[in-house]
């Protein structure tokens, strides 16, 4: 009665569909750049980790990594703490303006990067950050915030009112009551946020490779350097590609039971 | 759930009103700023009014043909993807294991793909379709299609539609999957009893309780879609010629590449019109929704059905924690 006719092939074929060209950037991470370019081969005969071996020894390659993962850390912590009291706000008050803010934050979720670039790039180089990821997690926050926001607010609903008053009355002051008992209660919540403002500012390129020059380059901005005189290094690109997904795959599995929620935006 | 008036909830607000605003409002008014100036270099500016805007919306000169090529480009790629995205999302939602460990195995698949950062979605792409290093480029020569996104318009265009319902597919269906999941189970018991079909279900069970959900996926989509740039940059970098130049790329290419400010900014700024405009209206459409749908709950759950024996569906009121 839930499920449609024919349900475990289509999710057969879709899911083969999904990772068939992962398979293939994984597999080819493992040839030599000679058999990937000679033969057509479907998994790798003469496996080697030179390309591995190369990113985690060559520092160029391996800082790009923890450029990105400094700014996408940066990025989550500034996210979520400016949103947890707004989705409070959000949740249980009325006052002047609040639709329209909320609006306003969710047009700027879907502003286009490419419309901030050079705007971005004329501000943070007046006040000094570019080139430092400060630069670019705050560039960031620009569609991340409004979406934390969305998210908790979704969370904070689900936390009847009735909690509050009691601890009001039990004589909680109000960052006490915030920090004790309302961040417990939607701790799943802001697991989910946080999930949601590491994937988005860990898969944008175009504000990362804009904001950033020489000191804090991007580990995506970095694969762009394959192209050598040599011709192309497909093995090397097909290394660093796997290694940028493994940190989503990771994050993934620990919250795979609320993405379902988080993507619905707290709002099923 | 009624608010409470209480305009010191500002100061809860302000934090997120300041971080936005600095990135936001900042940026945009010298978006405004440049678009009504020329210069010639050495920062000298001199003021121009509305003479890029004309230009830009006047589809024989350089700029405005670009500009309108690339919009009508874009138009079309949203609403193909929009078409292929929706029901392949709904079908996929259908089709997930009811439970078991294949629940969790499916939705850490599904979400994989929107995990990897943009640039690499091109990449994978890249190297999966060319024709000499790629298994698809390879395997569709070998059936007998003379395939090669590079040189090909339609070769490049299909590359870069199969690219995207690859990667944002899942997010429809996972959307979809949630919606699902927050239906009880006596409805179900309630059609089977009455004798529903499956198509029955569909229309009267599933499809109702999706609907804000699949709002907000269609909402998503096209916005993104409509913003696309890293993931055909890398695969066919706009071409071959202009045929895979969205806005966005144009946009990049006139701002950072010619560094024609000016030109740049009046584009930005009819850009970001837009989608605000799209925006207002799903917006306005969702909240609507959302009243519309609250109604229905206080009075009767919206299952049609002969007024014979049925165990009385419970409305789902209550948020459903976690979904697997």
């Amino acid at each position: 009665m839930h499920s449609i006719p024919g349900r475990r092939l289509i999710m057969g074929l879709f899911l083969i569909f999904l990772l068939l060209p992962i398979y293939w950037l994984v597999n080819m991470s493992f040839k030599t750049n000679s058999e990937i370019v000679s033969t057509m081969t479907l998994w790798p005969h003469t496996p080697t980790l030179q390309h591995y071996k190369r990113i985690f020894t060559d520092e160029s390659w391996y800082s790009g990594y923890i450029n990105s993962l400094e700014y996408v850390v940066l990025n989550t912590v500034i996210s979520i703490a400016v949103a947890l009291p707004a989705a409070y706000a959000f949740s249980r008050y009325r006052f002047l303006g609040d639709k329209h803010l909320f609006f306003w934050l969710l047009s700027n979720r879907m502003a286009p990067a490419a419309v901030y670039a050079l705007p971005f790039f004329n501000l943070y180089s007046a006040i000094g950050l570019f080139d430092t990821p400060w630069a670019v997690a705050l560039a960031h926050c620009i569609f991340n915030v409004p979406l934390a926001v969305w998210i908790l607010e979704g969370f904070v609903s689900g936390v009847p009112r009735e909690i509050d008053e009691t601890a009001f009355l039990d004589g909680y002051s109000f960052p006490r009551f915030f920090i004790k008992i309302l961040v417990p209660l939607i701790a799943s919540g802001i697991g989910v946020a946080a999930f949601f403002c590491f994937m988005f500012s860990w898969v944008e390129l175009l504000l990362a490779r804009t904001l950033t020059s020489v000191q804090t380059k991007p580990i995506a901005a970095i694969m762009t350097r394959t192209v050598s005189a040599a011709g192309m290094d497909w093995g090397l690109l097909a290394a660093a590609g796997v290694l940028t997904i493994i940190p989503g795959a990771l994050v993934i599995w620990f919250v795979r039971n609320y993405i379902a929620r988080g993507f619905a935006l707290g709002r099923v | 759930m009624d608010k409470i008036v209480n305009q010191k909830a500002w100061f809860l607000v302000l934090p997120v009103f300041l971080v936005v605003a600095f990135s936001a409002v900042l940026p945009l008014m010298t978006v405004v700023n440049y678009s009504m100036q020329d210069t010639f270099g050495n920062n000298q500016f001199f003021w121009n009014g509305v003479g890029w805007f004309k230009e830009l919306l006047d589809p024989s000169t350089d700029l405005g043909g670009r500009f309108l090529a690339s919009l009508g480009r874009n138009l079309f790629f949203s609403l193909v993807i929009l078409a292929i995205e929706v029901p392949l999302g709904i079908v996929v939602a259908l089709s997930m294991p009811r439970e078991g460990w294949t629940v969790a195995a499916c939705l850490v698949i599904l979400a994989l793909p929107l995990l990897i950062p943009w640039n690499v979605v091109g990449t994978i792409w890249q190297i999966f379709g060319r024709p000499d290093i790629g298994l698809l480029g390879y395997a569709l020569n070998a059936a007998g299609f003379d395939y090669n996104y590079v040189s090909n318009d339609i070769d490049a265009w299909v590359t870069v539609i199969v690219m995207d319902v690859w990667h944002w597919t899942s997010l429809v269906a996972l959307l979809c999957y949630a919606g699902l999941k927050s239906i009880p189970e006596a409805y179900y018991q309630a059609a089977q009893i009455d004798g529903a079909s499956r198509w029955a279900v569909f229309k009267a069970i599933q499809l109702p309780k999706m609907n804000r959900v699949l709002l907000i996926a269609v909402l998503l989509r096209f916005m993104d879609s409509f913003m696309i740039y890293t993931e055909p940059f890398v695969v066919t970098g706009g071409g071959p010629g202009n045929s895979t130049t969205f806005v966005s790329i144009e946009l990049v290419k006139i701002a950072l590449g010619q560094f024609d400010l000016g030109k740049a900014a009046a584009l930005s700024l009819v850009y970001n019109l837009i989608i605000l405009i799209v925006c207002w209206i799903f917006y306005t459409v969702m909240t609507n929704a959302g009243v519309e749908r609250k109604v229905q709950a206080e009075s009767e759950p919206a299952i049609e059905s002969k007024p014979s024996a049925r165990p009385k569906p419970v409305p789902a009121l209550k948020p459903k924690e976690g979904v697997a």
